[in-house]
């Protein structure tokens, strides 16, 4: 299953709420979370890490693209 | 232990040493770092409130947007966004330092009082949690002020710019601003030293994303105590600094620039929190995304700003003797502006007035 989150322009936490929305129902699969600054990646990579996913990065024009896998 | 923690630890812990340190070296009591004060500070010192007590220009705030500007340049983090319900912002700022100043401070301002043994923080802090959990509400049923977009880039500078221009007037004390010579206006560690200790906690804070608000949003919403960590550890040096320098006194009656009525102390914060959450963080952090560029929270420092002149201008602001009754009807009026701006934020409301559901 993937599934897409689009936080960009959002301040913490929602980056974070909406990406916890997603994994909540998901057991594998992969996230694609795309922020616009490095506080909602820090804050949704530990989100994701704590739930036992692992975190990919890239960077995407001005935003930023996490990879989320389990 | 991972390195973003360590920062958080290292910021706080900074934070609270360098507010012992400014404390002896001229601020007032358990003010050696409030972001509320200070903004109050330079809001009577440019003459928006003419509360004679309360007016200089604080280099602190100047130390701490330019350490947050040039770290963000540094690590390439600076960029010019906004558009994200600035008016409303700037409505919840307003609101959010009337609250501020019935309680006489800061989320930063509540754990430095308390580090001093100021017992009414205690009380301040459960309103501040109450306010918070309140707000956690609002975005867990989906409360959002919707999404920034990127600006040009000249847009991210105009803060930090108003900023330098400050320190200029600072150092050059044209005749028409106001310097208090009386009361804690008149209470400060030298230009320099206040700069420097500013612009370390800017740093500090940027590259940890420090914020006393989001601890307690975080820990309520993800039951992840992450922020939390530089809230505490701010604490915890603070009242070791305190103890040390002999500046721990325990009590309720007679802590310096507080007053003693427990309801207003608990209502005031359980105000700033709530619209807090409502506006991403705690006066700290937005001062910092306003040095990264991010002009909604430039938006809502001059919310602040403008809250502190409409504070004094109109008899809101608690002093030691209390809350005056128009504080106290501002503050009622308050939680029902930011309970009215939560409820038209949601998204049943906001797509039309369909329910969509939760997050859609």
């Amino acid at each position: 299953m993937e599934r897409e989150v689009d936080a960009r322009g959002l301040l913490c936490p929602e980056p974070v709420l909406l990406t916890k929305q997603v994994l909540d129902t998901m057991n594998s699969g992969t996230v694609k979370v795309l922020v616009s600054h490095a506080a909602a990646r820090e804050n949704v990579s530990r989100l994701a890490e704590n739930k036992g996913w692992q975190i990919e990065i890239a960077s995407q024009g001005e935003d930023i693209l996490l990879f989320l896998t389990k | 232990m991972n390195k973003q923690r360590w920062l958080l630890i290292a910021a706080g812990g900074v934070a609270g040493l360098l507010a012992v340190i400014l404390v002896l070296m001229g601020n007032p009591a358990n003010m050696g770092l409030c972001l509320a004060c200070f903004l109050r500070d330079i809001s009577g010192g440019l003459g928006l409130h003419r509360a004679a007590p309360v007016q200089y220009i604080r280099p602190e705030i100047i130390g701490l947007v330019l350490g947050a500007f040039i770290a963000s340049k540094a690590t390439g983090e600076f960029r010019a966004i906004g558009g994200s319900s600035s008016f409303t912002r700037f409505a919840l700022a307003i609101i959010a330092m009337i609250g501020m100043l019935v309680f006489l401070g800061c989320p930063v301002r509540v754990m430095l009082r308390l580090a001093g043994g100021d017992l009414n923080a205690g009380v301040g802090l459960l309103g501040l949690v109450v306010g918070v959990a309140a707000g956690v509400w609002f975005l867990k049923s989906g409360f959002s002020l919707g999404r920034a977009v990127s600006q040009q880039k000249s847009n991210g500078y105009l803060f930090t710019a108003f900023i330098v221009v400050l320190f200029i007037l600072l150092l050059a004390k044209p005749a028409f601003l106001f310097f208090s010579e009386q009361g804690p206006g008149s209470m400060h560690a030298p230009v320099w030293m206040a700069l420097a200790a500013g612009l370390a906690v800017g740093v500090l804070a940027q590259r940890s994303r420090l914020c006393m608000v989001g601890g307690i949003r975080d820990f309520i919403i993800l039951g992840e105590g992450h922020l939390l960590y530089g809230f505490v550890s701010l604490f915890v040096v603070a009242l070791m600094g305190n103890l040390a320098v002999g500046a721990f006194h325990i009590g309720f009656a007679g802590q310096p620039v507080a007053h003693t009525d427990g309801l207003w102390n608990f209502m005031g914060m359980a105000l700033a929190g709530w619209a807090s959450v409502l506006l991403g963080g705690c006066p700290l952090r937005q001062l910092v995304a306003a040095a990264e560029g991010n002009t909604d929270c430039a938006v809502t420092i001059m919310g602040l700003m403008v809250g502190a002149a409409v504070s004094h201008n109109f008899g809101l602001a608690a002093s030691a003797d209390g809350v005056p009754l128009a504080g106290q009807v501002a503050v009622v009026l308050g939680m029902l502006v930011v309970f009215t701006i939560g409820m038209i934020n949601l998204p049943a409301v906001a797509k039309g007035g369909v329910s969509v559901g939760k997050g859609s």
